[in-house]
């Protein structure tokens, strides 16, 4: 019952304060907002990887992999049978049909594990009988069917002129994928007896022979439970995100954290008269922490709702960005689990558990009966300040260590965290030192009343300070990073794409009519044949490549790092170039051997040279495209770059496009691609600059808080400067110049820090999360735009504070001596 | 082992594997049995082999069937089973590779006084993973394989008998003094008085060796063994519930051959041969035919008659059959009752019991 009554007093403090109160619930809203807004986009796309992968091979199922080629021959199939191998043979491909890409999976049922993958088994005998008819059946989920206005029984035929068995709705089929018996997908996919994998039956099979005994090196044995390509490949990004998420997190701790500690000192008195009227210590605690639990789960769900529409809003743009980045489908309609809300909730108590731990010790140890002392600041602060660089310096020596000696991208990240915390930590430190420099040149009590309390409100302040050094500090990082990227990226867009027109034809013997037909033209310069395939090296899915041999690559196609007379050894076959994630991935270096399996026998190669290939999740080797052709003689001769006389792409579009039917995914110019490359990229960056806005805007409110917190708490110091003479007006000036003095300060030194951590994104993080390195660009009118807005920010947020001081009665200032607390 | 034709054929490869395939009894409304295009079973083909030893695609039903009776060391007996189906789910051009209409199915039992172990694998034509070959002959799917070791292609024996599931192996070699038997009337087997029949040859002489694994002990064995080798095109009269079938190795060294296919209205179809040890087979007339059942036992959940009386005055043979192991239950996807039997009476003897459609 007492529990109850203390509580209501507790709580009538809101009632009196409730710009306290809002303060309070937006630090914690925002923090759970930001942090689980990210969690739920994290999380669908990990759901809808996890749904992708266990399509027929991958999360759950242990599966055999071609060791070398992209595909295996079937008469392995029997081979591994035979052997005791419970396998199911499986083909994956991609098929035009009109202006879609759609995957096909051929599957053989019989074989099929039954957990394998949503499709017709041994337990359903009329569904098997229609899918093993001689006519078979594409299976299609009904919302895929609908979305792209096909029916059920309707016969699909691929642009390549094959036709597929009639549809057939698989209600729980994956979106985007079509599934044919394996006999019609090898057909469809032009992959007469190949196949692209084993899925092996978990079921207790009897004993089976060794696998290298059966198959050789033609297969390797991938467990359950290993990590997918797209996994593998999405994991930085969402590292990304979730960084991202928790920086936000941190950072409206930061709010919560003064807002809880206003609250404390405001409540100071009450609190006291509470112990004195007889209320244990350990009672009050507990009320309050019910308090705290009470108006954590309140801005929690508000939090988790307002997370859900940052989610929503961003999914579209993230799904985009992983669509064009790694060619994973995410859908973007958010479906939230349970276990979101619950994490969500708990990461909200919990937080603003820790941003009260201080202030609860210290109602635990409240002195009943002593009055308040003047604060002895000083002493103090020295001790604080000291503590404070001794843990700076030993996060900074942690972060240097883990720099020199880690390697993944969790270490990357480790140095990014070390380096923020460690400088915000210093922060209160360096603003102390210029503090005292800027006290001993100045001349006249007021002045030097200003520095002296400027360093003492430095305690009060610095979280705040710090709040907005890290979020001022990841702004100049992430922008000048982008900005870097974007730069870098134009250009190598610029020499990659040195062709005028680009044309695919799937039919070789289209294609090379097409091209008898190009060749006549007087206003085409050049028809550039390329060509691709794929390989794996190494266990990793790598792209063969093919340009031809001409001075517009020779001349225009950026090399990072070369060697002489490189692309006459790419003509002769000599020499390969190496894409630079690849070589960093598989540690080859310039002028070093490769080994590609080609259907015609082992290549082996120099690499001659190494290239940049942004955006591109899967390493890639550049060749010769005749060479290819040789050694992949089903790649077939299907690309072109047309290099066009000036003025003329108009007209050989329009003709190309009339006389032989090219659609807009056939042919595309040079303006476009690059139009498009861009527009990927953007896109690929637009969460990040959401997210980073977003971290400003809690930093603002985070210094805004503070000052309130202060405001409150520093009457007693201003009311004899008051009593001294000084107005009020001349005081709130004098607030407002010393705020903004540290403002400016945080704000200078988070310039330098935010290049550090660009540096430190472009050359640490970077490099292990995507395989690239890019040149370093600062930006200065950028970095002058983020300090104004900066500077603006922290203006808003001293403004009313200093108003309230500035029209405070004088009975205020008077009463401050009259009840000292 | 003629009424194997019907049901488990058409119950589980029509039903579940294969493509269009008639309704059971559809084609019954005339005299005979309609293959529905597949090739006809003649009386009087004569059956040649090797060539017979392998598959006829041509018909839409076929099986290489052995069982064995197994003791070791100790005296402990076992029953093994073997068999491979293979069904065309479409007459005509069977097509190649994926496109293939023939499809597999391979069982295997391990049968002692105390358990029954077994297996079933599937397999679809065309890409080798299940089939049969002549010269030599070789029977497989997957890893489970019946293979000829001897250089005469026509022979059935020696051969190497390997099958594996999750609980149980073996691996037995069977040989054989003596030549196939033609079962019915020179191979040709009536399974109705409406005119179903099959093509249908055994060879009942194996004699046994090998080792079994159970339980992760091996054990070696021998016994006497008994291939059966059935095709035919039609399905089994609508009328016909399932049927009861016992192959028997006396001891005199003759063997037996029995069935009888029940009807719903009570008007059973017997047939048997009588196999002397010359290898001469004889038609048993079916008013000459008594099977009693003796009494029932429960598995899984229904009464199932695992003992019997049995009577061929004609052939002055009176005797009970008791099985080894009563559960010899085969829970695959097409249930049956399957095990190993022992006969006492006028004579003693040892055989195989099928009883399907309980």
């Amino acid at each position: 019952m007492t529990a109850l009554w203390i509580m209501r007093v507790l709580l009538s403090h809101w009632m009196r304060h409730r710009m306290q109160l809002a303060t309070l619930l937006i630090g914690l809203m925002s923090a759970t907002a930001l942090w689980s807004g990210v969690q739920a986009i994290n999380q669908q796309a990990r759901t809808s990887y996890d749904r992708a992968a266990s399509a027929f091979g991958g999360g759950n199922t242990a599966m055999l992999l071609p060791g070398d080629d992209v595909t295996v021959p079937q008469s392995l199939f029997a081979t591994l049978r035979r052997a005791g191998w419970l396998v199911s043979p499986v083909l994956e491909g991609r098929v035009r049909i009109g202006e879609r890409s759609v995957r096909l999976i051929g599957i053989e049922p019989l074989s099929l594990p039954r957990d394998a993958g949503p499709a017709p088994g041994l337990s359903d005998a009329k569904l098997l009988q229609g899918f093993l008819s001689p006519g078979g059946q594409t299976l299609i989920a009904p919302r895929t069917a609908a979305d792209f206005g096909w029916r059920a029984d309707q016969v699909l035929t691929t642009e390549s002129g094959e036709r597929l068995p009639p549809l057939q709705l698989a209600p729980d089929l994956l979106p985007d994928l079509l599934v044919a018996d394996i006999g019609f997908a090898q057909t469809i996919l032009r992959q007469p007896d190949r196949i692209s994998r084993f899925l092996i039956d978990p079921a207790p099979g009897g004993e089976r022979l060794p696998l290298a005994q059966v198959a050789g090196s033609q297969l390797r044995l991938v467990e359950a439970g290993s990590e997918s390509d797209l996994q593998r490949l999405t994991a930085s990004f969402h590292l990304n995100l979730t960084a991202f998420g928790l920086l936000s997190f941190l950072v409206g701790l930061f709010i919560v954290h003064s807002a809880i500690g206003l609250a404390f000192e405001q409540r100071l008195p009450m609190l006291r008269t509470l112990r004195a009227c007889g209320v244990s210590a350990s009672r009050l605690v507990s009320v309050l922490l019910a308090e705290l639990v009470m108006l954590a789960l309140i801005a929690g769900v508000a939090g988790l709702a307002c997370g859900y529409l940052i989610a929503s809003a961003l999914l579209p743009d993230v799904a985009a960005s992983l669509r064009g980045l790694y060619g994973a489908a995410v859908p973007g309609q958010l479906v939230i689990q349970p276990q979101w809300w619950i994490a969500g909730l708990a990461m909200c108590v919990a937080g603003s558990l820790v941003a009260a731990a201080g202030a609860l010790v210290r109602v635990l140890r409240l002195p009943l009966l002593v009055s308040a002392q003047p604060y002895a600041w000083q002493l103090s602060q020295r001790r604080w300040l000291i503590g404070q660089a001794l843990l700076a310096t030993a996060i900074l020596i942690a972060a240097l260590a883990a720099f020199r000696f880690g390697t993944s991208l969790l270490t990357a990240f480790a140095v990014l965290a070390g380096a923020l915390l460690g400088a915000a930590l210093l922060l209160p430190v360096l603003l102390n030192v210029m503090l005292r420099t800027g006290e001993a040149m100045s001349r006249g009590p007021v002045a030097l009343w200003a520095w002296a309390d400027s360093r003492q409100q430095l305690s009060g302040l610095s979280l705040a300070l710090m709040a907005l050094l890290l979020a001022l500090a990841v702004n100049v990082g992430v922008g000048t990073m982008v900005g870097s990227f974007s730069k870098t990226f134009l250009r190598w867009l610029d020499g990659r794409l040195a062709a005028d027109i680009y044309l695919v034809v799937p039919d070789p013997n289209r294609a090379a009519g097409i091209e008898a037909w190009l060749r006549q033209r007087p206003d085409i310069d050049a028809v550039l044949p390329a060509a691709r395939a794929d390989v794996r090296i190494g266990g990793e899915p790598v792209e063969l490549f093919g340009l031809a041999d001409h001075a517009t690559y020779r001349d225009l196609w950026p090399l990072l790092e070369a060697r002489a007379n490189v692309w006459d050894g790419v003509r002769d076959g000599r020499s390969v170039l190496v894409s630079e994630q690849l070589g960093r991935r598989l540690g080859i270096k310039l002028g070093d051997r490769v080994r590609l399996p080609t259907p015609s026998g082992d290549w082996i190669a120099e690499v001659g040279g190494l290239y940049a290939d942004y955006g591109n999740p899967k390493g890639q080797i550049t060749v010769n495209t005749d060479q290819l052709l040789q050694r992949f003689v089903a790649a077939g001769r299907t690309r072109f770059g047309l290099r066009v006389k000036s003025g003329a792409i108009p007209e050989v579009m329009r003709e190309l496009e009339s006389t032989f039917g090219l659609g807009r995914r056939d042919l595309a110019d040079q303006a476009t691609v690059k139009a498009e490359s861009q527009r990927i990229f953007n896109r690929t960056f637009a969460v990040t600059s959401v997210l980073n806005a977003f971290t400003l805007g809690v930093a603002g409110v985070a210094l805004f808080t503070s000052l309130l917190t202060l405001g409150q708490s520093r009457l007693p110091q201003l009311a004899p400067l008051w009593a001294l003479g000084v107005t009020r007006r001349r005081l709130a000036v004098l607030e407002l110049c010393k705020t903004m003095l540290l403002a400016l300060m945080t704000a200078l030194l988070a310039l330098p820090l935010g290049i550090g951590v660009a540096w430190c994104l472009i050359e640490v993080v970077n490099v292990k999360a995507f395989g690239w390195r890019l040149p370093l660009e600062i930006f200065p009118g950028e970095l002058a735009r983020l300090l104004l807005v900066a500077m603006a920010a922290a203006l808003v947020a001293t403004l009313l504070p200093m108003l309230k001081l500035g029209r405070m009665r004088p009975v205020a200032l008077l009463k401050v001596f009259a009840d000292e607390r | 082992m003629s009424a194997r034709i019907a049901a488990i054929a058409f119950t589980v490869l029509a039903a579940i594997l294969a493509g269009p395939v008639p309704s059971r009894g559809q084609g019954f409304s005339g005299l005979g049995a309609d293959p529905g295009g597949f090739a006809p079973v003649v009386r009087g083909r004569a059956l040649i082999f090797p060539a017979d030893h392998g598959a006829h695609p041509e018909h839409r039903i076929e099986w290489w069937y052995l069982t064995a009776n197994l003791k070791d060391a100790s005296g402990n007996s076992y029953g093994v089973q073997w068999t491979l189906f293979r069904q065309a789910a479409m007459p005509g051009a069977q097509g190649e590779g994926w496109s293939t209409q023939q499809l597999w199915m391979g069982h295997a039992a391990l049968t002692s006084a105390t358990t029954h172990r077994f297996a079933e694998k599937f397999a679809r034509g065309g890409v080798g993973q299940a089939g049969v070959e002549t010269k030599p002959f070789s029977a497989f799917i997957d890893n489970w394989q019946m293979k000829a070791l001897s250089p005469d292609p026509s022979a059935l024996a020696p051969t190497e008998l390997t099958a594996s599931g999750k609980d149980f192996a073996y691996r037995l070699r069977l040989d054989s003094d003596r030549g196939v038997v033609l079962q019915g009337d020179a191979g040709y087997s009536v399974k109705s008085e409406r005119g179903q029949a099959s093509y249908y040859y055994s060879q009942p002489y194996l004699s046994v060796t090998g080792t079994i694994v159970l339980d992760g002990k091996t054990i070696e064995v021998t016994g006497q063994g008994w291939i059966d080798r059935e095709w035919s095109s039609q399905p089994l009269a609508s009328d016909q519930t399932g049927w009861d079938w016992f192959s028997l190795h006396l001891e005199s060294g003759e063997k037996v051959m029995l069935f009888r296919l029940r009807h719903a209205d009570g008007k059973d179809f017997y047939a048997g041969n009588w196999i002397g040890t010359d290898g001469k087979s004889e038609l048993i007339a079916a008013s000459a035919i008594a099977m009693t059942p003796l009494g029932t036992t429960q598995v899984a959940g229904r009464p199932i008659p695992t003992a019997w009386r049995i009577a061929i005055p004609s052939r002055g043979l009176s005797v009970e059959s008791q099985p080894l192991n009563p559960q010899s239950w085969m829970d695959t996807r097409f249930q049956y009752w399957e095990g190993p039997v022992t006969v006492k009476g006028t004579q003693n003897g040892i055989g195989y019991l099928e009883m399907t459609g309980y």
